[in-house]
């Protein structure tokens, strides 16, 4: 018997775990902890955060789909990993500290045979003073962060109704911020909502971003064929801000977020205010400050995580100028280097650097987005782990065969940009490779047979689709695993 | 909605024009375009 121990339930905790239950024969355990009692499909969170859907409709509870896929779960927080064991076992474990109500605070070591850390982002409201929901931001990070959000929302859009103007500023909440995408819908949406409540005229929306330029998204932008030009996503981006009356502050490190006003230092150097009545910023990702230790019980978190508390899997660390980096860089297999029985997946992976050019203003303070490596990417890469895990446990592979290098993935995202089912529009995007490769596709980075995107009311019916057929697969109602990543 | 003035960070982009609007909730046209979506996401897909 070998057991398989999965750190989170998020996109990529979810999909390994349910990939690896149904590769393995019962015999094998697979067991999931996570600190949550619910699953949360996050990328409708936008839409908690205007209103359109309730938080009910974003997720479900975990206890009842892991009974019966036979699948072990602890509603706990993962503390520390012990690979080696301690004085008192020679198996590798993992503390964990429970949630659950009933066992809060109990403490408890789980053995494993091997370890897939899906942890995903610690939200790091803390890089910014004042930023974040327990302060003078608001996030769409949770479904409780954007449920609360959509309450501040309405109370914005009833003073709109009785005439007074508000300003409106969405984006990231530091320099190194992540998953402009989800601000981007967000943006949009909210920019709809006023349009349909009509009170847009009363209102004032900015955008501001750590991005060099717009259409950005932390993967240094795309090319895409569109009118007979091969064109930056740059353009088409400033062209629908253009066209929905928005503001944008790009370049932008957010220092302090106050009480209707937020203070940000610019790629000069220079430090600016903006005022507003409603702020949604973003807050940078960090690893969730899991510590590792060996069988002498000596501290070797950093043997095993990167400073950014993400884990060190098999890709080049070695710190070089961008000019300097090649697709290579990124990892494959997405094995610990130093334990061969540990993984990470998802967002707990370490990046071996960013994928947008880093830019650092005359203060020293950087000012570029951290690679996104959220979504389909994670499940991908999750679903080739619990399948390599598997092959390993069953006999059939030595080591990790299957590769997800986002260096050979192609990625599709459809970015919303108004939820209704006549009206409505969304972003559909499509690109291959993640991560750019300027030697196969000298110009563009990408091959632009694979990269495209388009605005129109198809995206939105494809991304509510989605969101049911992701809440189905999640689930594991029957036939599952026709649901692709 | 925008209202462009002059050397204004909104005076550069390139704006849709009421036509090219209109085609992104066309139903009609919207249905062939979810058709396409679906087959390009598909072959995204199939390179994994």
């Amino acid at each position: 018997m070998a057991r398989l121990l999965i750190l989170g339930a998020g996109i990529a905790g979810q999909t390994a775990a349910l990939h690896a239950r149904n590769k393995l024969s019962s015999k094998h355990e697979v067991i999931v902890i996570s600190p949550n009692s619910k699953w949360n499909w996050i990328p409708s969170n936008i839409w908690v955060g205007t209103g359109y859907m309730k938080p009910e409709q974003v997720t479900f509870p975990l206890a009842p789909v892991y009974a019966k896929s036979n699948i072990i779960f602890h509603q706990a927080k993962a503390v520390s990993v012990h690979p080696e064991g301690d004085s008192t076992t020679s198996l590798p474990f993992v503390t964990i500290e429970y949630t659950l109500p009933e066992k809060l605070g109990h403490i408890e070591k789980i053995t494993y045979d091997y370890l897939i850390n899906a942890t995903g982002p610690k939200l790091n409201f803390d890089a910014t003073k004042g930023l974040g929901p327990d302060k003078n931001s608001l996030s769409v990070c949770t479904f409780s962060h954007a449920h609360d959000t959509s309450k501040v929302l309405a109370e914005v859009i009833a003073r709109m109704k009785k005439g007074e103007k508000q300003t409106l500023l969405i984006g990231t909440g530091h320099g190194n911020c992540t998953c402009q995408g989800a601000a981007f819908e967000y943006l949009f949406n909210v920019e709809f909502e006023l349009r349909k409540q009509n009170v847009r005229d009363k209102t004032k929306i900015i955008w501001i971003s750590n991005e060099f330029e717009l259409g950005d998204f932390g993967i240094g932008g795309m090319f895409l064929k569109r009118g007979g030009y091969v064109t930056h996503s740059r353009i088409f981006t400033e062209s629908l801000y253009t066209e929905r009356g928005i503001e944008w502050i790009t370049q932008a490190h957010v220092k302090e977020v106050l009480p209707g006003q937020t203070i940000y230092e610019n790629l000069d150097g220079e430090e600016k205010t903006v005022n507003h009545d409603f702020a949604m910023l973003l807050p940078p990702f960090s690893g969730v400050g899991l510590k590792a230790f060996n069988k002498n019980s000596e501290d070797i978190t950093s043997q095993l995580f990167a400073p950014n508390g993400f884990m060190i899997v098999d890709g080049d660390y070695t710190k070089k100028p961008y000019e300097e980096w090649k697709p290579g860089d990124w990892p494959k297999t997405y094995q610990s280097p130093k334990y061969k029985n540990i993984f990470a997946a998802g967002i707990a992976f370490a990046p071996p650097h960013a994928i947008s050019k880093p830019m650092t203003n005359p203060n020293g303070i950087p000012i570029f987005p951290t690679p996104p490596r959220t979504g389909m990417p994670s499940g991908v890469m999750a679903r080739q782990i619990a399948f390599n895990i598997a092959d390993m446990i069953e006999g059939r592979e030595a080591g990790p065969k299957r590769k997800a290098s986002m260096a050979n993935m192609g990625a599709a995202c459809i970015a919303s940009a108004g939820a209704n089912f006549l009206k409505g529009t969304a972003v559909s995007m499509t690109m291959y490779p993640i991560i750019p490769d300027f030697e196969k596709y000298p110009d563009t980075g990408r091959d632009l047979n694979y990269t495209s995107g388009e605005i129109g009311l198809a995206g939105h019916w494809i991304k509510h689709f989605l969101h049911y057929a992701f809440l189905y697969k999640a689930k594991a109602n029957p036939f599952w695993r026709i649901v692709p990543e | 909605m925008p209202v462009r003035k002059p050397f204004e960070q909104s005076y550069y982009p390139p704006v849709p024009t009421k036509l090219t609007k209109s085609f992104r909730t066309n139903l009609v046209w919207q249905f062939f375009r979810f058709l396409v979506l679906n087959i390009r996401m598909l072959r995204m897909i199939r390179k994994h």
